[in-house]
This record gives structure tokens, C-alpha cells and sequence, in this order.
């Protein structure tokens, strides 16, 4: 539990978890500890919002991503280089079986929804939207 | 013990349906009609559309914008609120195209008469074409680059008074410009007496007319007025009920409703599946500033898609490229030199596709892509690529392996986008336009209600949004749905003025 909020064991802070962002976001590698905090609260929010069984489901998956590479390269993912972390990630994403590629789109948007849903993240990307609209441009 | 209310007529949802509906059958509280509306989502202050990305689609959209269809390779986007997703879209207002509703062949639906009261509420809407200096570039962008790869590109009307340009439309506009039932139709109704009642979900319909409403409380720290009525479940007796909950809030209130509804209720279900495409230009435009949605290039009826100017924010952006690692993010990194398109798909009503319940009453939506869907994104996605690189943009980031197109990929489109990039679960499909359920028709053989919106079998029960329509409409849909709630509305002021007589 963090707080009110439900989390499934193997979903956050998790070695396999910040792996896996640091390939989907590269800059996720340069996040300082509470940005990671700020990352993980958004997508555990997200997660204690679906039905346990999404949880489940998820925590299952995290578990298959991290052991899955041990078939081929003898180690974990989260051990992996990240050349090879990358390589197999988009293997996944490429797979044959829709099983496997939903459960990495899944994981994939709950580490985008952590990281670009984060407030600072407008400013490192040049993301200007303003209520005021066109006013605010003058 | 649940409390007991009576009313003449309960209208279920504010949105497009029954924001319409609750307008159009308001003058009938002067001759003592007891009126209802119940909502399932909050009644929002202004000041709470603060335009941060995921504090608002957490707080107006079902399952914060990430509905998933069962299989988990769509997500579905409708909100809940006192507006319904009326808060939410970009206010682009179209009326039906004739060789749809012809297409349609629902006897008693005639494109004439729908046409004629879309225009009512356009007028209503203040439906107008912006004047050119709010164009911002992104949609400048997609008038040259239509034309010049020559396609017919058209202008929306939309339905904004004061429009100040924040681009935040599918968050709900923070000025208050957008005209949705929110900001019309329902505070008319209310005027006049209707009363609506907000965090009121119908549970279900019984056959005596009676149904089981929930109403929820605020939950701390969260957006949105508290109800109207004091938190607790209510029994509410009605003479005739209007369900507008949308296409899959009605559905599956009829779903898990004990009421002899036709057995194609559900079916039907169409939804536009959508695709977002972004292009990197050599300098920046003005994206993120001005009315997101100006202009379109309809081929829906010969290549089956529509493309329209788009602009979102950065998760909904990030999340919609395809791939991810450092080419995703140098994309990211590029968000002031972005042109963005939406590419919509006009699916067709397929057998299988359709809205059910679970054991517990929640809707799912099952939906498999048709290849003649896949074919629409595909074709649609290379339309899309011509545009950009046409306008000037030096790369594209599209479903395709690796995902950036160069300008030199311009004119081997055909060979570098192809169908085997679009396979369900490797790229983000999404859908706003969530159309069918509870189609018109002739009888219940072939349908769920008659043309103007009655459920077969059951004469006190009718539906008013755009779970009526018995295929894709293959245009945005909301005036098209008032149109069709007009006619509900009318049908039911019949049905009282015989009871009276």
C-alpha cells in the first residue's frame, strides 16, 4: 500500500519497472529520486483505478517481462545492458501473439502517462498550451 | 430503505441526447409535467477546468480517457458530466450526410428532416466558421499541404462564442466558449423547471417503470459540485423514460434492465477507430495555441476515412506514437515544431461487435478491426503523410518499420506504410465516436427502436443518442444526435397529448 492507493507487488519502484521506462523514455535514466516518486505515484494512481484483476494481470505481466529474457540471453531483464533490454522490448512490441504485444502497449502507456504527465515535463518539451490561449502568446 | 420519487418523464444523461431532449420538453412544466434528468457525472464550476492534462481527464472521462475495448487494443473516450462528452469534444458540428441516412433505411427517417432540425440547434449553437486570423499554423499547415496533394480540404463550423484560442477543447474549455449542452440546452431546461440531478447513476429499469438510481457522494479532494439530492439509492417511478446515458451507458442500462428489449440490443456498435499521426517542420508553428479542430478532408465514402486537424497534449501525444525509445522521444523533444492529424477510420456495423455487461453490470465493449477497417487507417495514414510532407514537414512519425518517414519516403507511401504495421495491440487506436446499440428500424426483428426513438414492445421507453444509429455516421456525430433527440423530444409531447385526451 503507498498511502490510500493499492499496489500490486512487482508494479513500481520495482527493478524490472524503472528497466523497462528507462527504454521506453531514455531521460527516465536522468530522473532524480523524487521525480521517480512523482512518476510512480501518477501510475500507481492509474493503476489503483482499474479492477484488480488489471492489476493482477499487470503484476503478472511485469513478472513475465523481467524472466522472459532469461530463455534467451541467461539473464534477467532488469540485468540486461540496455542495448539488449532494447532489442528485446521490441521484439515484444513486434510479437505474433497479441498477448504479448497488448501487455507491452499496456506497460508502455502507464510509463508515458508517469512521465509526460508530469507538470515540469511541458517545459522540457516546449509544450506552451495556456488558458488564456493567444493572449498569452502576446 | 431507498427513498421513493414520481416524476412524468426521466431523461437519462445531459449530454447531446438528453441535454436536447431536457430543452425541447421544459415548456411542458407549465402545464404541471414533472420533469427529470439524472446524471451520472458532476456538475463542474468553471473555474475547475484548469486545462492540466491529467487532472482532467481523470475527472471528466470514464475510466480517466482509458476505457479499453475487451480485448485491450482500443481505448474509448466519453466523459461523464452535466454536458455529458458535449464538455469535452471540440465543438466541430456537422449535419449527416444524405447517402449515409439513405444508407441507413430506417422507414420514417427522412435526411430532410433531420437535416432541418440539426439546423436548429446549429443556429442555437452559434455554429459559425472561425475567422481566419484565430487559424493557428497546425491547421494552416493542413489547408496548404490538402491542396497542393490535392485534396478537397473543408472548413468546420464550430459551435464556440468568445473562443480564446487555449486549445484545450477535449478538457473542457476553461473560457467557457464551447457551446455544449452544459452551457445551453440544460440551463435553459432548468429555467424553466426541469430539475436535474447530477452523481445519479440508473442502476436499472424495471418493467413497471420504476428504477434504481444511485446517488454518490463527492469523494474528497475531487473535482465537481456534490449532488443535488443526499447521497443514497432511490426508487424513481416515471410515465416515460428517455435514455441518452450514450451509446454504451444506454446499451448497457437496457442490457441489465429486465425489460423485453429486441435481441439486437448491443449490436451494431461503430465508433470511428482513430489514429493520431504527427510530422516534425524545420521551425516552429503555432500548435499548442488556437482552436485544435479547423478543417477536414472527408474520404469516407471512397477510401473510408476522414483525416482532421488535431492537437493534443503530451501524454495523449506521446502515447499515440508508435514505437518508443530515443527516436519517441527526439519526436517528443520536438513538440513546438509539430503538425498533427487525426485519422478516422468509417468502420461499418460487423457482426460480433457489440456492447454487453458483466456479471456485475458494467459495460464491455467487444470490438474486432474488420480489414476493411485496417484499410482505412492504412490509406488514411498515407493521405495523412502526403499532407504533411506537402506543407513543408522534413519527417513523419507513422505506424511503420522504423516509424520515421523522411521526405524521401514521399513517394514510396504504398511500399513503407502497409497494413502489416497496423496490427491490433502494436500501435494506439482510440475512439470518441461511439455510435450503434440501440439502432432504429422497422421492428424488432431488425432493430431496437423505431425512427423516432421508442423501443420496440416497450411504448414508454425510448432511446435519444447516438446509440439510434443503426451504422457509422462517418461524420462527427453530436448534431446529428440532437437532431434525433428533437424528434424523440416530439414524440414524447404525442404520446402525453394522447394521454391527456
Amino acid at each position: 500500500m503507498r498511502g490510500n492507493v493499492y499496489v500490486p507487488a512487482m508494479t513500481l519502484s520495482s527493478p524490472v519497472f524503472r528497466a523497462v521506462a528507462t527504454c521506453v523514455v531514455p531521460e527516465a535514466g536522468r530522473l532524480e529520486s523524487a521525480q521517480w516518486d512523482e512518476m510512480e505515484a501518477t501510475v500507481a494512481r492509474a493503476v489503483a483505478a482499474r479492477p484488480r484483476a488489471v492489476q493482477r494481470q499487470l503484476a503478472l505481466f511485469l513478472t513475465v517481462l523481467e524472466w522472459f529474457p532469461l530463455l534467451r540471453y541467461a539473464r534477467r531483464l532488469s540485468r540486461l545492458d540496455t542495448a539488449r533490454r532494447t532489442k528485446f522490448l521490441e521484439r515484444l512490441q513486434r510479437s505474433p501473439s497479441l498477448l504479448l504485444r497488448r501487455g507491452f502497449w499496456g506497460v508502455r502507456t502507464l510509463i508515458l502517462m508517469g512521465y509526460y504527465g508530469r507538470p515540469a515535463v511541458a517545459g522540457e518539451i516546449g509544450y506552451r498550451a495556456d488558458t488564456r490561449g493567444w493572449e498569452a502568446r502576446r | 430503505m431507498s427513498a421513493s420519487r414520481s416524476y412524468d418523464i426521466v431523461i437519462i444523461g445531459s449530454g447531446a441526447g438528453g441535454g436536447t431532449a431536457a430543452q425541447e420538453l421544459a415548456p411542458l412544466v407549465r402545464d404541471g409535467v414533472r420533469i427529470l434528468v439524472l446524471e451520472k457525472g458532476p456538475r463542474f464550476a468553471d473555474q475547475e477546468f484548469t486545462g492540466r492534462e491529467l487532472e482532467m481527464a481523470d475527472a471528466l472521462y470514464q475510466d480517466g480517457g482509458a476505457f479499453l475495448t475487451r480485448d485491450g487494443t482500443m481505448t474509448l473516450a466519453f466523459a461523464s458530466a452535466y454536458g455529458g462528452s458535449t464538455v469535452v469534444y471540440t465543438g466541430t458540428s456537422l449535419t449527416a450526410p444524405q447517402r449515409v441516412i439513405r444508407a441507413w433505411g430506417v422507414p420514417g427517417l427522412e435526411h430532410g428532416d433531420l437535416t432541418r432540425r440539426s439546423a436548429k440547434y446549429a443556429e442555437q449553437n452559434n455554429v459559425h466558421l472561425l475567422d481566419d486570423p484565430l487559424i493557428n499554423d497546425n491547421n494552416r499547415l493542413f489547408v496548404e499541404g490538402g491542396r497542393k496533394a490535392g485534396y478537397l480540404v473543408e472548413q468546420f463550423p464550430v459551435n464556440v462564442k468568445g473562443c480564446r484560442g487555449s486549445s484545450l477543447c477535449n478538457l473542457g474549455c476553461p473560457n467557457q466558449a464551447k457551446q455544449g449542452t452544459n452551457r445551453v440546452q440544460l440551463p435553459r431546461a432548468e429555467r424553466a423547471g426541469v430539475e436535474v440531478v447530477t452523481r445519479a447513476e440508473v442502476l436499472r429499469i424495471e418493467p413497471d417503470r420504476t428504477m434504481t438510481v444511485r446517488v454518490s457522494q463527492k469523494a474528497a479532494g475531487t473535482k465537481g459540485a456534490p449532488s443535488e439530492w443526499a447521497p443514497g439509492d432511490y426508487q424513481i417511478r416515471a410515465r416515460i423514460v428517455v435514455a441518452a446515458a450514450g451509446a454504451i451507458g444506454t446499451a448497457a442500462l437496457l442490457l441489465r434492465s429486465p425489460l423485453p428489449a429486441p435481441r439486437s440490443l448491443g449490436h451494431g456498435f461503430t465508433c470511428h477507430p482513430a489514429l493520431i499521426l504527427v510530422a516534425e517542420h524545420p521551425r516552429p508553428i503555432t500548435n499548442d495555441v488556437g482552436h485544435p479542430k479547423s478543417y477536414f478532408v472527408d474520404h469516407g465514402e471512397s477510401e473510408r476515412f476522414v483525416l482532421e486537424t488535431c492537437m493534443y497534449f503530451p501524454f495523449v501525444t506521446a502515447k499515440s506514437l508508435t514505437g518508443f525509445g530515443a527516436t519517441h522521444s527526439a519526436i517528443m523533444h520536438a513538440f513546438p515544431r509539430l503538425q498533427m492529424i487525426l485519422i478516422l477510420a468509417c468502420d461499418h456495423a460487423a457482426p460480433g461487435n457489440r456492447i454487453a455487461v458483466s456479471r456485475t453490470g458494467s459495460p464491455i465493449v467487444h470490438y474486432r478491426f474488420t480489414p476493411e477497417t485496417i484499410d482505412g487507417l492504412v490509406r488514411g495514414t498515407r493521405a495523412a503523410a502526403r499532407i504533411f510532407f506537402a506543407a513543408g514537414a522534413r519527417r513523419v512519425h507513422a505506424p511503420a518499420d522504423p516509424p520515421l518517414l523522411e521526405s524521401t519516403d514521399a513517394n514510396r507511401l504504398e511500399e513503407r506504410v502497409t497494413a502489416r504495421h497496423f496490427r491490433p495491440g502494436m500501435l494506439a487506436v482510440s475512439a470518441a465516436h461511439l455510435m450503434g446499440g440501440c439502432g432504429m428500424g422497422r421492428s424488432a426483428a431488425d432493430s431496437v427502436t423505431d425512427a423516432w426513438g421508442r423501443v420496440h414492445g416497450i411504448p414508454w421507453l425510448r432511446v435519444a443518442d447516438a446509440s439510434l444509429f443503426p451504422d457509422s455516421l462517418e461524420i462527427n456525430p453530436y448534431l446529428t444526435i440532437m437532431g434525433l433527440a428533437d424528434r424523440v423530444a416530439e414524440g414524447v409531447r404525442r404520446d402525453l397529448a394522447v394521454a391527456r385526451d
